[in-house]
């Protein structure tokens, strides 16, 4: 059971019980997004309202697994009210923490687009984030992890695209 | 007489209750089974007294090479029933690459924009992709044979569903839901259209007796690492006359007659299909596995499997009732295998498969590469268990048990 309990920790299990921000946005004006994992068939789709460069509101809809499921009610909690400078730094902090090898890589790589520049928020400071650190001892359950963050960043690319 | 599962097991290492690392419940043959020893000492005994190309040296060992390789083609052609095993069993990669060959050789050949190929929708990707990419392609026509409510295949419209198609590309048997398909009126139907049949028999040779001279199907593919056999090892088996039609499949070494500089004549069957050096070693294991098969017996394998499915079955439905739908057909040894798709609890599969993992149980979850299915079901992904014949009651046990933890820790 040791290591069931440090994949599913109970802040997790909350959050896959009682999503939070779950739901629809009307889009437009909210910008719609969908993300796929092609393993094991989960999809999501976050609605994002970004006002003057502020997250406003976003909602998180789809089917997944219980960490897909409590990633994104954590991200859509963590991220709600934040400004995409500082959401973008909370997925790079995230996704820093779902790789060990990204981690040892450090903050210099610079592949990770519009973000790369951004101010990385350390580990500590994700809050109970920090519960889903568990799932880097699953390596086939990081992906669940990461579909919410990964579409939220393509959502952002897109709105930035979009602007631009 | 029946099957002793636990004697059975002893000749397969991973299945050893002393495996480093703990001993497993392996539930998940329909994805790729266990292999016994016979079949690990079949190739390593190649590679370790005989290795040499095959139809190239004039030495003794790759005469024997040869010998072990052609000798591997009849046993599993005689494995099933293909009336010229010598001519008419082209090793593939797997069935994915056995039925993309047809797809990409006979199919490009014959097939023009509006031509209809009837599939169903408990396909396999394997036996969709290559389909919709024609589709995609040079704009055929795919039709789908629609899933009952029964779980079975809706044969009711098929006449007017097969009118007019030129080939009929159906499952055998489902890696889904436990359907085992009933060929002989689909046969019966492509005939009267004039349509050929391609069968995806992945999930069916492995576990009961299939004899090709009788079932009527133009193509059937078949997997190695489904059947106690290795990776990297498949069969296609077409009627000798369609593979001499056929145009070659891949081009390189082995498959030509000659090659001049303006252009090249091809091989005799089977090597036509077979550019390149092939899988040599995993054909002898494939070999070795339709003997171990075949001394135990497939008739002996079905009725152990189809036993055992209706054990587990039962067993699902009294301990957990309503808890748990089962995604396939009721209990009936020949319409039904021992593939077993469930969905529990309002539990996402991933997190079923994930506990159940940490009690070395051994399932899949996911959508089982047939994501139209998925959609037919309503769901995004399943819990699969499948059994074969190294499987027994204390497993489907050990499932059952291992479900009332998952449920405990989701509810």
């Amino acid at each position: 059971m040791s290591g069931l309990e440090d994949l599913y920790r109970e802040i997790i299990l909350d959050h896959y019980r009682s999503p939070r921000n779950r739901g629809e946005l009307p889009a437009p004006p909210a910008h719609r997004v969908e993300g796929f994992n092609p393993l094991c068939g989960d999809e999501i789709v976050v609605f994002l309202d970004v006002v003057d460069g502020v997250v406003v509101d976003l909602k998180i809809s789809g089917q997944g697994c219980s960490i897909s499921q409590s990633s994104a009610s954590m991200m859509s909690a963590a991220v709600k009210g934040r400004s995409v400078e500082e959401a973008r730094g909370l997925v790079r902090s995230f996704k820093a923490m779902m790789s060990i090898h990204e981690a040892q890589l450090g903050a210099e790589d610079g592949d990770d687009g519009p973000g790369a520049a951004t101010p990385v928020i350390a580990p500590d400071d994700l809050g109970e984030l920090a519960a889903l650190q568990g799932v880097v001892k699953f390596p086939v359950r990081i992906k669940c992890a990461t579909l919410s963050w990964n579409t939220l960043v393509q959502g952002l690319d897109e709105l930035e695209a979009a602007r631009a | 007489m029946s099957i002793d599962a636990r004697a059975i097991r002893k000749d397969f290492p991973l299945l050893s209750p002393d495996r480093a690392g703990g001993p497993v419940v392996y539930l998940d043959s329909a994805a790729s089974s266990q292999r016994p020893r016979a079949v690990l000492d079949a190739m390593d005994d190649y590679y370790t007294t005989t290795h040499a190309n095959v139809h190239r040296g004039v030495y003794a060992i790759a005469e024997e090479a040869t010998r072990r390789y052609e000798a591997a083609r009849v046993a599993v052609g005689r494995f099933v029933g293909a009336p010229k095993p010598a001519t008419e069993i082209v090793f593939t990669k797997n069935v994915t690459e056995a039925i993309n060959l047809v797809a990409y050789t006979w199919a490009r050949r014959e097939l023009r924009r509006g031509d209809v190929v009837l599939v169903s929708e408990i396909e396999h990707h394997a036996n969709l992709v290559p389909w919709l990419m024609l589709a995609e392609e040079r704009g055929i026509e795919l039709r789908y044979v629609p899933l009952g409510t029964d779980y079975h295949l809706d044969l009711s419209d098929l006449d007017r569903l097969v009118d007019g198609a030129r080939l009929v590309a159906v499952s055998a048997a489902s890696n889904v839901l436990g359907t085992v398909v009933d060929l002989e009126p689909i046969v019966a139907a492509a005939r009267r259209a004039g349509a050929l049949v391609l069968a995806d028999g992945a999930q069916l040779v492995p576990h009961r007796p299939v004899d090709l001279g009788s079932i009527g199907v133009d193509f059937f593919g078949f997997t190695g690492h489904k059947m106690l056999g290795p990776t990297g090892i498949g069969v296609l088996w077409a009627r000798e006359e369609l593979l001499d039609a056929m145009p070659p499949f891949l081009g390189g070494g082995e498959m030509i007659r000659d090659v001049r500089v303006d252009g090249f004549t091809t091989n005799d069957l089977p090597w036509k299909f077979e550019a390149g050096t092939p899988p040599i070693a995993e054909a002898i294991g494939l070999g070795a596995a339709v003997e171990y098969l075949d001394a135990i017996g497939l008739e002996r394998v079905h009725e152990h499997e189809a036993a055992l499915a209706t054990y587990a079955l039962d067993r699902l439905r009294d301990a957990y009732g309503d808890e748990i739908t089962i995604f396939g057909p009721e209990p009936d040894p020949q319409r039904r295998s021992g593939v077993i798709s469930f969905s529990f609890a309002g539990v996402h599969p991933h997190d079923v498969a994930q506990v159940l993992d940490t009690r070395g149980i051994c399932v899949r979850a996911g959508h089982h590469c047939a994501k139209p299915l998925m959609r037919c079901l309503g769901v995004g992904a399943t819990t699969r268990a499948s059994l074969y014949l190294y499987n027994d009651e204390e497993d489907v046990d050990a499932l059952v048990d291992g479900l009332a933890e998952v449920r405990d820790l989701f509810a």
